[in-house]
């Protein structure tokens, strides 16, 4: 096992817990949460690439996931506003009560 | 592997388990910054110092406190009444499951033609700054309007109904 | 003497005269039309339109006959005419014109004559009637309608003015419409006069069919002209009759009808209904008359192809039945009560005798009767007319009496007509009319009984008239109030026309036969010899008889006694049933009831029925076919399209239903969805580009 592989595995196993959580979890800020470890997986994903890859020189993973950071931690914000406002007008941050959308 | 990975590693792994385990809330959070910080450390034995502490900065103590304020903003901190997992929690533990064996399987079978060993690279803050401003100016101004936007926006979608009627 | 062959010379152009006669009927039509149109009814304006259009009319009619008596004794004959075209089909027309000749001229100046003596009669008797515009202008139609049928040229234009005549009649019988006896009286007198003018019609147009022109005289093209009546008489129409004489016999019909010949009479006594003046005129003088007139027009038709004896079957027909009326009305009239009816039944029984003599004597004999009994029937109705007024509207003879102290002026008058009727000898014109007929009913070939039949009738006429006299005149008072003279306007006229009542029939005399030879068209010189025939002695002796038996017997059994109303009237009681029969009108109506209008209401039923039931049924059946087809459209509608449509709506709609579960509103359901999906595929790729 190269430290590549070894560094994906855990990404992974990062990744897939994040997506559990996210698919169980009934408080939307969990779910929120399950989405942030997700993304933190595959920040691993990019270093590991970056450093284990052909030109770690050329930054271009670091700078990818430098960017990522930055988009997460502001997807972060409006998502957390989001259920903030929602949870004004419902008093609840249950999703399962949250099917309004319903068709 | 040295022992600092796999220990790193459990740390990141049992962190995020118990993230999405956890009855309480505030203890999901928390839990959730014990693995943001095992990713740090991650990044930072993988020589991307930079993305380490930017990890740091950003996600521990940035939005792991917005997380926090959020939960205690909704409620969330109280014991909550009801299961936390939903009725139907197998079918994600499932679909969990099966997304890891595929990656796995992937990452288990696929054959790298990459150097077992490779050398440390040498960069440095100035090389990112420079790399920010002369190859990824585009994205660097895009995440820039993107912050601005994101920024305006969560204070508008989380402002009381009251301040904004007036 | 039996057949007047009328030989005229070629006619002339028609002179200034006879180009202006159309105005004699159409200036009494346009007054009619006049006070019609009047605004508000006024009386003097209408009658003064109504006497003054006709004494217009007299006035011309005058002139005309005076052109015509002039050509007379001149030797020359005038028959002119004046015709044009009226309806041009193709090539073929319906001519229409007018004719004037000693018949038409004589006739016209009769009618004139003492229709203006009933107008102005008219304008005292119905001074007290609200309708008084009404009636003149019903009148003032009649004769123009009258005078239309006298000088018309063409059998459609006598028609015509036939049928307005007609209609007028109608009119004026119920004048008082509000009466129902009257409005009855008016559809009676219409409906078989009616009955009498479809057999008219149909030998008018046999007729026309057969000569191809409806005028009479058309400088030799007409109808009663030799030419065609030479082609009529080489057509046999059945029953051993020339077309000549068929249409003769159907013309009779319509004659009969209106002439109230037996069995049409049935209409004439009820018209008594009309006011008395409309009796006077209308039923007495004129219209009734008209039947008469039109027998001595179509004359050369039915005289055409003289066969046995002398004369032809269609005029052998009209002196039978001319007979048989005479009689039969005069044994009606002895049993009646009413004034009128009397008179009415003494008209039929005239009619009669104008008939009789129209087929045994030829035309001047029935016409010449026709103008006696005009002027002497007059005055017996205005006479009537002016008891009925002096009685305060009292009709019924029982209840008068010794009227000739109260209303000397009525008695006299009446009186002279009474014996002008009787057909009293030498003074009175009747007897020379009546007597002219006997003469030629014994000279008949064929047989005598229509002689014994006339002098029958005389009989009877001279005592239903004296027993209606003595009711009325003599004896005692029998009413409630008492009886006065009636006004000068009224008693007037009564005198003019005794007058000529006594003086007309100087006219016929054997002894200068002027009528005759006017008609005829030779000369006549007074011969005085004449009186001296002993076949005209013997005529006169049989007449003194006949007056003698029938005035002598009815004032033996009535004269000066005065039975009161209740009583049984004298005959009654010697002759019981003879007397209910005659009372009761020979039982004709009856009869007629029975036959002809249960017969009627029974069509009438059968009609209904078949017009609810069958025609009805038929619009019904459809009616619900429709209806029916409709509903299974409905139906059809409603379950099939709509069903199938609305069921297509619901699947939609349910399988909309069931697609929408996919979205669960639910945030979780879609991640799950998400990552499954990208796990699939993952795996799909991985796999498909491992293996």
């Amino acid at each position: 096992m190269t430290p590549l592989v070894a560094h994906l595995l855990v990404a992974a196993l990062v990744f897939a817990i994040g997506l559990g959580g996210a698919l169980t979890r009934r408080n939307a800020i969990l779910v929120l949460i399950g989405i942030e470890l997700m993304l933190n997986a595959a920040n691993l994903n990019l270093i590991a690439f970056w450093r284990y890859g052909p030109h770690p020189e050329a930054l271009t993973g670091m700078m990818f996931a430098i960017f990522s950071i930055a988009v997460a931690a502001a997807e972060a914000a409006v998502g957390l506003g989001l259920v903030i406002h929602i949870y004004r007008h419902t008093h609840t941050t249950d999703l399962d009560e949250m099917n309004r959308m319903k068709g | 592997m040295s022992v600092v990975f796999y220990l790193l590693s459990a740390l990141t792994v049992g962190g995020a388990l118990a993230a999405v385990l956890m009855k309480n809330t505030v203890h999901c959070v928390l839990a959730l910054t014990v693995a943001f910080a095992g990713l740090a450390l991650l990044f930072l034995g993988l020589d991307a110092q930079f993305a380490g502490f930017a990890q740091i900065m950003v996600y521990i103590g940035a939005v792991a406190i917005l997380v926090v304020f959020a939960i205690l903003m909704t409620k969330g901190s109280e014991t909550p009444t009801e299961p936390v997992h939903s009725g139907s929690w197998y079918v994600g533990l499932a679909i969990a499951a099966g997304v890891f064996a595929v990656l796995g399987s992937v990452i288990l079978d696929s054959v790298w033609g990459l150097p077992n060993e490779t050398a440390v690279p040498a960069v440095t803050v100035r090389d990112i700054g420079n790399a920010l401003v002369g190859r990824y100016v585009l994205p660097l101004e895009v995440v820039a309007l993107l912050l601005t936007a994101a920024l305006i926006g969560a204070v508008i979608v989380a402002m009381h109904e009251k301040a904004r009627s007036k | 003497m039996m057949q007047e062959g009328i030989a005229f010379t070629p006619q002339l152009a028609a002179s200034g005269v006879t180009r202006i006669l159309w105005l004699v009927p159409a200036v009494p039509m346009v007054a009619a039309g006049m006070i019609a149109l009047m605004k508000q009814p006024r009386r003097k304006p209408a009658a003064a339109l109504a006497i003054g259009s006709l004494a217009f009319s007299l006035l011309v009619a005058l002139t005309a006959f005076a052109h015509v008596v002039t050509g007379w004794a001149h030797g020359q004959a005038v028959r002119e005419t004046v015709n044009f075209t009226w309806m041009q089909v193709g090539t073929s027309g319906v001519d229409l014109g007018w004719v004037l000749d000693p018949l038409s001229a004589i006739m016209m100046v009769m009618v004139c004559f003492v229709g203006l003596l009933i107008f102005i009669y008219s304008v005292g008797y119905m001074a007290h009637d609200e309708n008084f515009t009404r009636y003149f202008c019903f009148v003032a139609l009649f004769a123009g309608a009258m005078l239309g049928v006298v000088i018309s040229n063409s059998l459609l234009l006598l028609f015509m003015c036939w049928e307005i005549v007609g209609l007028t009649s109608y009119l004026l019988i119920g004048f008082w419409y509000q009466k129902p006896s009257a409005a009855a009286a008016a559809k009676k007198a219409f409906i078989t006069t009616r009955v009498g003018d479809i057999f008219f019609l149909l030998g008018m147009v046999w007729l026309f069919a057969q000569t191809g022109t409806t005028l009479f005289y058309n400088h030799g093209g007409g109808s009663l002209e030799p030419l065609a009546l030479v082609s009529l008489l080489t057509q046999h129409a059945g029953l051993g009759l020339t077309a000549a004489g068929a249409i003769g016999l159907l013309i009779f019909c319509g004659a009969a009808g209106k002439s109230g010949q037996v069995p049409l009479h049935v209409w004439l006594p009820d018209a008594m209904e009309g006011p008395t003046p409309v009796s006077a005129l209308i039923h007495a003088a004129t219209m009734v008359a008209a039947g008469v007139y039109l027998v001595a027009r179509v004359y050369p038709l039915m005289s055409a192809g003289a066969l046995t004896g002398g004369t032809t079957t269609a005029l052998i027909v009209v002196t039978w039945v001319g007979s048989i009326t005479a009689v039969f009305a005069a044994l009606i009239a002895i049993g009646q009560n009413d004034i009128k009816r009397i008179l009415a039944y003494s008209t039929v029984s005239q009619l009669g005798y104008m008939m009789a003599g129209l087929g045994l004597g030829g035309v001047a004999i029935g016409m010449f009767h026709l103008i006696t009994h005009a002027f002497f029937k007059a005055l017996l109705f205005m006479g009537a007319g002016s008891v009925i007024h002096g009685c305060h509207e009292e009709q019924d003879v029982r209840k008068m009496g010794g009227l000739k102290a109260d209303m000397p002026l009525t008695f006299v008058t009446y009186a002279v007509g009474m014996l002008a009727l009787c057909g009293v000898p030498i003074f009175f014109s009747g007897f020379w009319s009546k007597d002219a007929i006997l003469e030629s009913a014994h000279g008949w070939a064929l047989s005598q009984v229509p002689y014994w039949l006339l002098v029958f009738g005389a009989v009877l006429t001279a005592f239903y008239m004296t027993r209606q006299v003595s009711y009325v005149f003599f004896g005692t008072w029998r009413g409630h109030k008492t009886a006065h003279e009636s006004p000068a306007v009224m008693t007037i006229p009564l005198a003019i026309l005794a007058f000529f009542a006594i003086t007309l029939g100087i006219l016929g005399t054997p002894a200068w036969p002027w009528f005759r030879a006017f008609l005829g068209n030779h000369a006549a010189g007074v011969e005085w010899h004449a009186f001296l025939e002993p076949s005209w002695l013997l005529l006169l002796l049989s007449s003194c008889v006949i007056v003698t038996l029938g005035i002598g017997a009815a004032w033996w059994l009535y004269g000066n006694k005065s039975p009161a109303a209740e009583e049984p009237d004298a005959l009654e009681k010697a002759v019981p049933w003879v007397w209910a029969a005659l009372r009761d009108r020979l039982y004709v109506d009856e009869l007629y009831g029975v036959t002809v209008i249960a017969f009627y209401k029974w069509w009438a039923r059968v009609s209904d029925w078949l017009d609810r039931r069958v025609w009805g049924g038929i619009v019904a059946t459809v009616m619900w076919t429709f209806r029916g087809w409709a509903q299974l459209n409905r139906l059809m509608d409603m379950y099939w399209v709509d069903g199938t449509f609305d069921k297509g709506c619901e699947e939609l709609a349910t399988s909309g239903g069931l697609l929408a579960r996919v979205q669960t509103g639910r945030v979780r359901t879609y991640l799950r969805i998400l990552a499954l999906a990208v796990v699939v595929l993952a795996a799909i790729l991985i796999w498909s580009s491992r293996g």
